[in-house]
């Protein structure tokens, strides 16, 4: 039974999703695909995080790099939203491997410190850089392409279209992330994260692991800030910064950040909250920050975790 | 030529302001093991008190110096004693993650109280005027903030050093049990410590705001990345560390911005990947690991 529960919730999760699809309003839909996005985002993040236990303030560099891929590869190269997309991805991960070079000579105290700076580094060039990045106004009116596809085009341009895009990436992103998780690379990980002492002493090149957990997560990131660029159709310095690099730590933590459906569940309450505290106030990171603070003091083990263990409880 | 010494006035004077903040932040990452990210925040809430102190209660410039940093004391002790003390036994991930959300916080309720925008900054009485270095003017008051940025790192090395709280701090700097089992009270020492780092810092914010001309809430975010490139380079735990950090820092932004002014920020971040390849742990590390 506990074997197939997984599966039966992703399947009735996916018939949901696409059910979401065809009978939202826009709003839903635009709700929805924020979701998603910010899973994306999150469950990238979550496996430096959750898993090789690194905490980095430095991932929204690679979402904002994500979505300048895009921007730069539509005005200059193509339309073509696959290939921008590639490109996103692509440049986040070639950055994050060069941050990631230096970062992982350090853990912990000093790893926060210098993702942080170097995140920081980024924001401040894409905010300077005003012939390539446009400054502090960002890249805007950037247009869906149709996705061509040699005999036969898709056309993407209305957000209902867009919705299955958005769903197919998110539905790769947590089959790739499981199978990462479940492969010897993902163990080693975990290992890391338990005692990297004995991880080095088993042979295994804890820096270069370190580093290709930074890569990978970073890619996610990239493709998540491409994503989200082609949803809201623009990009700005601020992606970047490090108020941003805090969303995927918050939205793991709040879902808890062992577990695996944590950071899923995490963004749909981070994007629920956000939407019904915008209602009423514009100081919407101060609420974050107390969250944040409430989380930590007292409910560390995320909504997903506490859930996990009630059930065992009761299955005993 | 006097360009160049200009220069140099210019990146030694703005160093001091990144070692006041990096001063509070490697002390008290030296005794309670614990970085806080939202030593930034202190250095602006003690620019914005100050100046509230300044346009509301119209007192004089110093005396807004002494009680804007006192006020963030206030905030500082707070912090210790109802926060931070609950993450101490935690893993390390948490206690980053309680001082980042003070950052979000903070940020947030300067902007609610004082506003996003920048509000102008007063003169200092006493201080206002210029004097003529090789053949220009330099703000007196900048003068002052060279002087005194060594005078406090002399007063922290004699205070460390020399004094039986200087003894305390660094008996449970290097070993918490042992201090505690001959009769230290670790606990009240610690929330000394951070409210004394919190005051370096707010210090500084406050000495600041005649120099930097207008506040706004960025600038304590600009400035703690400064301070970890700082403490990054010089070593996280040493204040000599800090402090030749921070004058580097402060003269190599200077130079940068003079003659390399379209790669000028990267400068600072080319130094710290160096530093980073060729000794990981700082030049002064305090820290064994």
């Amino acid at each position: 039974m506990n074997r197939y529960r997984s599966y039966i919730i992703a399947a009735v999760a996916l018939l949901i999703l696409i059910g979401v699809g065809y009978f939202s309003s826009r709003f839903v839909l635009y709700l929805a695909m924020r979701v998603m996005i910010l899973a994306i985002f999150a469950l990238g993040y979550n496996i430096l995080f959750g898993r090789t236990g690194l905490l980095s303030f430095g991932h929204a560099a690679f979402f904002a790099t994500g979505g300048y891929g895009v921007a730069l590869c539509s005005l200059h190269l193509s339309q073509h939203p696959l290939l921008g997309i590639l490109v996103g991805i692509i440049a986040a991960a070639i950055l994050a491997l060069i941050i990631g070079f230096f970062c992982v000579r350090h853990t912990e105290i000093y790893f926060a410190m210098l993702t942080l700076a170097f995140g920081m580094m980024v924001f401040s060039l894409m905010w300077n850089l005003r012939d390539v990045t446009g400054g502090d106004d960002g890249l805007s009116g950037i247009m869906r392409g149709s996705i061509s596809l040699g005999l036969f085009k898709i056309s993407i341009m209305k957000d209902s279209q867009f919705y299955y895009l958005v769903l197919f990436f998110f539905s790769l992103s947590v089959v790739l992330i499981r199978q990462i998780y479940r492969s010897p690379f993902g163990l080693v990980l975990a290992g890391i994260r338990e005692n990297h002492v004995r991880t080095e002493f088993a042979g295994l090149g804890v820096k270069r692991y370190r580093l290709a957990a930074f890569v990978v997560s970073g890619a996610f990131a990239g493709l998540a800030g491409a994503l989200s660029l082609l949803l809201e159709s623009n990009v700005t310095p601020f992606a970047a910064h490090w108020s941003h690099s805090a969303h995927p730590v918050l939205v793991s933590l709040m879902g808890g950040m062992q577990t695996f459906s944590g950071p899923i569940v995490g963004s749909i309450i981070f994007v629920a909250l956000r939407e019904i505290i915008e209602r009423f106030t514009y100081n919407w990171m101060l609420w974050f920050g107390l969250i944040l603070l409430a989380i930590i003091l007292g409910f560390r083990g995320g909504i997903v975790g506490s859930a996990e263990q009630f059930l065992q409880r009761f299955e005993k | 030529m006097e360009s160049l010494v200009h220069v140099c006035l210019a990146g030694i004077s703005a160093g001091m302001f990144i070692w006041l903040v990096a001063s509070g932040l490697t002390l008290i990452f030296g005794v309670l093991r614990v970085l806080n990210f939202a030593h930034g925040s202190f250095y602006m809430l003690g620019a914005y008190l100050c100046y509230t102190c300044l346009r509301f209660l119209g007192v004089n410039f110093w005396l807004g110096v002494i009680l804007g940093p006192l006020a963030v004391c206030l905030v500082g002790f707070l912090v210790e004693r109802y926060l931070l003390r609950q993450v101490y036994e935690l893993e390390l991930p948490y206690q980053l993650l309680l001082t980042f959300a003070l950052v979000l916080i903070f940020d947030e309720l300067v902007k609610m109280i004082w506003g996003a925008g920048s509000i102008g900054s007063p003169t200092v009485p006493g201080l206002s005027g210029s004097v003529e270095i090789a053949g220009r003017n330099f703000p007196t008051y900048n003068l002052f903030i060279m002087g005194f940025g060594p005078l406090v790192a002399l007063a922290l090395w004699a205070i460390l050093e020399k004094s039986w709280w200087g003894r305390i701090i660094r008996a449970s700097a290097s070993d918490r049990e042992m201090a505690a089992a001959i009769g230290v009270r670790v606990p009240s020492m610690y929330t000394a410590v951070f409210v004394f780092g919190a005051w370096l810092s707010a210090l500084g914010g406050a000495l600041a705001v005649p120099y930097v001309g207008l506040l706004t809430t960025g600038m304590g975010e600009a400035i703690i990345i400064n301070a970890f490139v700082v403490v990054v380079i010089g070593g996280l735990g040493s204040l000599k560390g800090a402090f030749l950090g921070a004058l580097f820092i402060g003269l190599l932004n200077s130079f940068g911005t003079r003659f390399l002014p379209s790669v000028d920020m990267f400068l600072t971040f080319i130094l710290m990947g160096a530093v980073l390849l060729w000794r990981p742990q700082g030049f002064f590390s305090g820290v064994d690991r």
